[in-house]
């Protein structure tokens, strides 16, 4: 590694413009077009920097005005927060206890793979009867009905990364408690939830971003205001008839700062997450 | 009995998961299995039993084979690209040269960007018209009129797959960066002395290591190729002239927009089907690489 000869680092830092340029030019583009005249857009050849930056079609968007393109993007992006909220809150409740289960006793790990292969099902295997049964409850375009189908991926997703997140949580802790005359319930809570945060914290984050970023059920399971996620909405702005080319974008940019600000403020703990399960088998 | 945890109760802590699990996938599963005997509607009449007749047809339909081929060729194509660019990136962002974790960071943005925007950013980006690639390559002379890149059945699924291998390949990387950094320095070391070049000590000190974590990747990966719903949705629905109408797709279109529940139901089980077997084979795959070592 120390012995890096000149043309060699010549061609790594070229590689590496080459990276960042490939990664953040179409984040770039998206950007200018959001603040592009539609002038600017439409015109030949392609003008790559605005004249005059126009910064209207957020005022645009982030007006609530009934019927407006506003009031759809703002509504939508609500549901999210909430069709999210309600689904991780859900997921993590019936995973912690479980996968704290299949950490500590080996009689259940097998229940916890039947679980995880189901991850194998295309959510289209399961489309028709959710779509009928929320259908004959009277749950269709609702947030609990959309959140209750989320857990199908933000369920099996979560036991698994807690499962291998509480295994190496030393269990001398659990032990001594339990010698002390700890009920099941009080050591969960009392030692474990307090030493397991962080893990509960990364597993919340994923299942959050999953379902922020899911698109099929929402497409399927939701028709208006009430439920529509932003997902649905901006695909809806894509393949509409909006003429303007820079509104789309700028929802687009809206529809993914959340998730993006996230991903860069806890890259850490994304990332351990992420390469966890492949890295240690 | 360790830390007090009887089976007894780790099935009591089990419960509420497989509880939910069992409401909403076993349930809808066993009855998808179930209308996929049938010849039920979306809405309104039941549906009689009519035996393996669904199956029958669909094997003999041209349309999904055609989704078939489409949908094998995107996973394919998109996974190997997504594979190779993810470990020649991260071989670049082991080496140490300024800027690196900041090159590190941007790594996660395609990834923490929801599918459904990067597909409308990509759509944006292939506009025939107003395009920023169509504008890019003739302003640079390399191309002499624009083009209709998602509307023409030749380039539509090419464009699908960079749009698809641009969001994903940033995973690939970030997992083979990590499986790097779990390569002993002793051994890298002792490989340079012994006067190894650069391409033997990727095949026989870095590869071993690289190997477990890739394997993974891939499985995962291409199972989530093969389900490909949302890009596609969002960029083409499939077309121009179905030549990215793949599986999940065409299952969305026979069972929603033709509201024919029974005959999309089996073809839901033959995608899902495809990706067990798929599946089943990598972990063969994997067990095989494994205990090989190479």
């Amino acid at each position: 590694m120390e012995r890096q000869n000149p043309g060699f680092t010549v061609f790594l830092y070229l590689c590496a413009a080459l990276l960042a340029l490939m990664i953040l030019a179409p984040f770039g583009w998206l950007f200018v077009m959001s603040i592009s005249s539609t002038s600017d857009l439409i015109s030949k050849p392609l003008r790559w920097w605005p004249e005059q930056s126009d910064w209207s079609r957020y005022r645009i968007l982030f007006d609530t005005t009934p019927n407006t393109h506003g009031a759809a993007l703002m509504a939508a992006l609500g549901n999210s927060v909430k069709v999210a909220a309600i689904a991780t809150v859900a997921a993590l409740a019936v995973s912690v206890p479980a996968g704290w289960a299949v950490s500590r006793s080996s009689a259940v790990g097998w229940s916890l793979w039947l679980v995880i292969g189901t991850y194998m099902l295309p959510p289209v295997a399961l489309a028709v009867p959710l779509y009928m049964g929320l259908a004959a409850l009277g749950m269709l375009n609702t947030k609990i009905g959309l959140a209750v189908v989320y857990l199908t991926v933000l369920a099996p997703f979560t036991a698994w990364l807690l499962k291998s997140g509480f295994d190496p949580i030393p269990r001398d802790l659990e032990m001594a408690a339990a010698i002390d005359g700890a009920r099941l319930d009080q050591t969960l809570r009392i030692i474990i939830l307090p030493l397991a945060a962080p893990v509960i914290g990364t597993a919340a984050l994923f299942a959050y971003l999953l379902a922020w970023d899911e698109f099929f059920y929402a497409l399927l399971f939701t028709s208006d205001h009430r439920a529509k996620t932003v997902t649905v909405a901006i695909a809806d702005l894509a393949g509409g008839r909006v003429a303007d080319y820079g509104l789309i974008a700028t929802a687009g940019v809206i529809a993914a700062l959340p998730p993006v600000i996230f991903g860069l403020i806890m890259q850490r703990a994304l990332i351990s997450g992420l390469t966890a399960g492949s890295v240690k088998g | 009995m360790s830390a007090g945890l009887t089976p007894m109760r780790a099935w009591l802590l089990m419960l509420p998961l497989l509880a939910v699990m069992l409401g909403v996938i076993g349930w809808p599963f066993v009855d998808t299995l179930r209308l996929s005997f049938t010849d039920a509607r979306l809405v309104g009449t039941g549906g009689d039993y009519v035996g393996f007749a669904n199956y029958d047809r669909l094997f003999a339909s041209r349309a999904f084979w055609r989704a078939f081929v489409v949908t094998t060729e995107f996973a394919v194509v998109s996974v190997f690209i997504e594979m190779v660019l993810g470990v020649l990136v991260a071989l670049l962002l082991y080496q140490s040269f300024r800027g690196r974790n900041v090159l590190r960071a941007l790594l996660i943005l395609p990834w923490a960007l929801p599918t459904v925007v990067n597909a409308l950013l990509w759509r944006l980006i292939y506009n025939p018209e107003y395009g920023a690639l169509n504008a890019a390559l003739v302003q640079t002379g390399l191309l002499d009129v624009y083009r209709s890149w998602l509307g023409d059945p030749n380039s539509a699924l090419v464009a699908l797959i960079v749009a698809d291998a641009w969001k994903n390949f940033p995973l690939v990387a970030l997992i083979s960066l990590a499986a790097l950094h779990a390569v002993p320095h002793d051994i890298r070391a002792a490989a340079i002395v012994d006067g190894a070049g650069a391409l033997s000590r990727f095949r026989y000190v870095i590869l071993p290591y690289l190997a477990g974590p890739l394997m993974v990747a891939l499985v995962l990966r291409t199972i989530e190729a093969f389900k490909v719903f949302d890009i596609i949705w969002v960029m083409t629905r499939g077309g121009p002239a179905n030549s990215t109408r793949t599986l999940s797709i065409l299952v969305y279109q026979e069972a929603f927009s033709f509201q024919r529940a029974g005959s999309g139901a089996s073809l839901a089980l033959i995608v899902t089907l495809a990706v067990t077997v798929l599946a089943v084979a990598y972990a063969a795959l994997i067990r095989k690489s494994a205990g090989a070592r190479f």
